[in-house]
């Protein structure tokens, strides 16, 4: 997709902002078809988002889960792999958190927080790897696997809730309850410690987590050999085989460390918010991660950013459909089905637009 | 003869199942060979089966339904098309942003619509499509075994039932016998070769994707007013991405894609049987969990095939060459 050199500006910045504004309209102009206010419905979305703490709160929940599958489709997408498996990665990732919650609750919670880092990860990891072997080996694409992966793991999600980890006498498909002290601190409970009141939310402290982890990533993939590597794989596996990088090593190494970020959903979800393993946590992470990380240019400051556009969203959103009851809850799924088009697929619609600013191309 | 009527019961459900199969498959075929990606197949049926259940409701007329299913799902195709056709998108990407805004689209305006919580309103017998009867069905029902094949078996499904089967021959036809199929084969080989012969590869994939939107229209329209009678929020429920399995699994060729389907369509037919089917009083508890876990593996079983089949292990499956790359005429 580079038929143009744009400036760092036009592309980094301009063109994705015009992108976002045109998903907006769309959505705008749906919400006026329905018979709500458009105008209003950005408001209550925006403050809905960030107008009080409790709103800030949800806003930067969901920008956690944003941010790890944003990451994991970033560190693929730089070895020029496509991993769309990020919900049964993440769906994976918590059941090895759940886990690690329910037979190692014995160990103190300084014991339990590795454990469960290392379970989600690994999980995760090992849930990308058999995709990215069967890649890097026998040729099978990567797409196509992860997709059948997602679908497996939810099954498999399905047999082990409904039958295996379910708590007896039980009906709705969730395990019992972690012990308290296995729970990972609420950003309220933690923020209390500190003296400062906050309202209560599933905030929790994988935020930091989630921001470890893009500074991780941010150093892996631009400051390390291995990152470079991956880099080159990604570019040209050609010229990387010439240079003496296995590109079968880096898919492998890549899809893991995906997986592994994908897996780290899990900690927020399962061993943050819920403190039961449930279906369905994923809740579509996994997919909207690759949304972000496009919009974020597969940069973790950029994907940070981006998380917290569609946290907002989301938050914005559910505020959105309580306060305006003509527009339903899934305004905020059509709207990012609208940024994927616009952001993703159709990247370059309104570059012309941008032409007479752009000098040389 | 009690088994041998459960089994019979069983390949009438496995005909049922896979009809809608059968049609997006297809559908996935003509876009595939054409050279477009297409991971949307789930998407269109969606929109499909939800328009065909508003209009079939208005207008009191089945046809009418798949009218509007047909429409919107090409409408969709072509949103698919001018993304990775004229603007050479990721034909990924694209696929997953119809696939999301199709499952979004349909709730908000299922609620709008009929504030029903996304399913739209029942529809009377009328406005659906309903078992047909053939001819002689009753007079040879009490043949032994041909009759009753014809009796049970093939007739008593409705008519896109009879439409996904025919269908099958109908694209190996013009795949393979047309000078429409060729070009449209050659598009996904070699697009260099096509523009070359003076056709146009953008114009050849445009009718790629407008096929693929008919096929999963009426694939969706099965869903929502022949199946069932109306439409339910995510009603494909995956059997879009079965349908793209059941593709690869039959290497994008038209009769082992149609056998893919069935088997698909019977292990879902089996899984839906067999839970709570066996006597397990007095059995021992490994073979109870191992009875509890197979409905399970059943229901997977179609994506680890088709792992296994990517992976090599169970023969090779080669996709068109240019599938996926989009096409520039000028560098």
């Amino acid at each position: 997709m580079t038929e143009t050199r744009l400036p760092r500006w036009a592309g980094l910045v301009a063109l994705p902002i015009v992108n976002i504004l045109a998903a907006l309209l769309l959505s705008g102009l749906l919400v006026a078809a329905i018979g709500a206010d458009p105008w209003q419905a950005l408001l209550v979305l925006l403050r809905g988002a960030f107008g009080y703490q409790e709103a800030i709160g949800f806003t930067l929940y969901y920008t956690t889960n944003f941010i790890f599958t944003g990451l994991a489709v970033a560190v693929a997408y730089h070895c020029g792999l496509f991993n769309i498996g990020g919900e049964g990665q993440a769906t994976l990732g918590g059941l090895g958190v759940g886990l690690v919650c329910l037979y190692a609750d014995a160990l103190p919670f300084y014991l339990v927080l590795p454990l469960a880092l290392i379970a989600s990860t690994a999980f995760g990891a090992a849930w990308a790897v058999v995709p990215g072997i069967l890649q890097a080996r026998r040729g099978s694409h990567v797409v196509i696997t992860t997709i059948m992966f997602n679908f497996i793991a939810s099954t498999l999600m399905v047999y082990l809730l409904t039958h295996v980890l379910i708590r007896p006498g039980q009906m709705s498909p969730e395990s019992r309850e972690f012990l308290p002290h296995t729970f990972l601190p609420f950003a309220h409970q933690a923020l209390a410690w500190l003296g400062i009141p906050f309202a209560r939310s599933p905030l929790n402290l994988s935020f930091f987590l989630a921001l470890l982890a893009s500074v991780f990533v941010w150093g892996f993939v631009w400051h390390t050999r291995w990152g470079y590597e991956l880099r080159v794989v990604g570019a040209n596996p050609q010229a990387a085989l010439y240079a003496g990088i296995s590109p079968q090593r880096n898919i492998v190494l890549a899809m893991a460390i995906s997986g592994a970020l994908a897996g780290l959903l899990g900690v927020n979800e399962i061993m943050g918010v819920n403190h039961r393993l449930l279906l369905n946590f994923t809740a579509g992470y996994g997919f909207v991660g690759i949304a972000v990380s496009l919009m974020g240019r597969s940069h973790p400051v950029g994907i940070v950013l981006s998380s917290l556009l569609f946290g907002a969203l989301y938050q914005g959103g559910a505020e959105l459909a309580f306060e305006v009851p003509r527009v339903s809850r899934e305004i905020v799924v059509v709207i990012q089905g609208l940024v994927i088009l616009f952001a993703g697929a159709l990247e370059f619609l309104f570059l012309p637009l941008l032409r007479p600013f752009v000098k040389a191309a | 003869m009690e088994a041998l009527t459960y089994f019979a019961l069983l390949l009438d459900a496995t005909l049922r199942v896979s009809a809608p199969l059968v049609l997006a498959a297809l559908a996935g075929l003509f876009s595939e060979r054409a050279g477009v990606f297409d991971i949307s197949l789930e998407g269109k049926m969606l929109v499909g089966a939800f328009a065909a259940g508003v209009a079939a409701h208005y207008a009191g007329s089945m046809w009418v339904g798949l009218g509007a299913a047909i429409l919107v799902s090409v409408a969709f195709g072509l949103l698919h098309g001018f993304a990775c056709i004229t603007h050479r998108g990721n034909q990924i990407v694209s696929g997953l942003a119809i696939n999301i805004l199709a499952a979004g689209l349909t709730i908000l305006l299922g609620v709008t619509f009929f504030r029903q919580g996304g399913r739209t309103p029942q529809l009377p017998t009328e406005a659906r499509f309903t078992p047909i009867t053939l001819p002689g069905a009753e007079a040879l029902k009490d043949v032994p075994v041909l009759g009753a094949l014809w009796s049970e078996l093939i007739s008593g499904h409705n008519i896109l039932v009879y439409f996904a089967y025919a269908a099958v021959p109908l694209a190996a036809f013009v795949l393979y016998r047309t000078r429409f199929g060729l070009r449209l084969r050659a598009v996904g080989e070699n697009p260099e070769a096509v523009d070359t012969a003076g056709l146009s590869v953008e114009g050849l994939r445009y009718q790629a994707v407008i096929i693929c939107g008919v096929l999963c229209g009426i694939a969706g329209a099965y869903l929502s007013i022949a199946q069932s009678a109306g439409f339910i929020k995510d009603m494909t429920a995956g059997k879009g991405f079965i349908a793209l399995a059941a593709l690869i699994f039959g290497k994008w060729k038209p009769v082992p894609t149609l056998l893919a389907c069935l088997l698909f369509g019977f292990l879902e037919a089996t899984a839906a049987r067999i839970q709570g089917a066996f006597d397990l009083t007095g059995a021992s508890d490994a073979v109870r969990r191992a009875a509890e876990a197979l409905p399970f593996v059943i229901e997977a079983l179609p994506y680890i095939l088709v792992v296994l089949l990517l992976a090599g292990f169970v023969g090779t499956a080669t996709a068109p060459k240019a599938g996926g790359i989009p096409y520039v005429k000028e560098r």
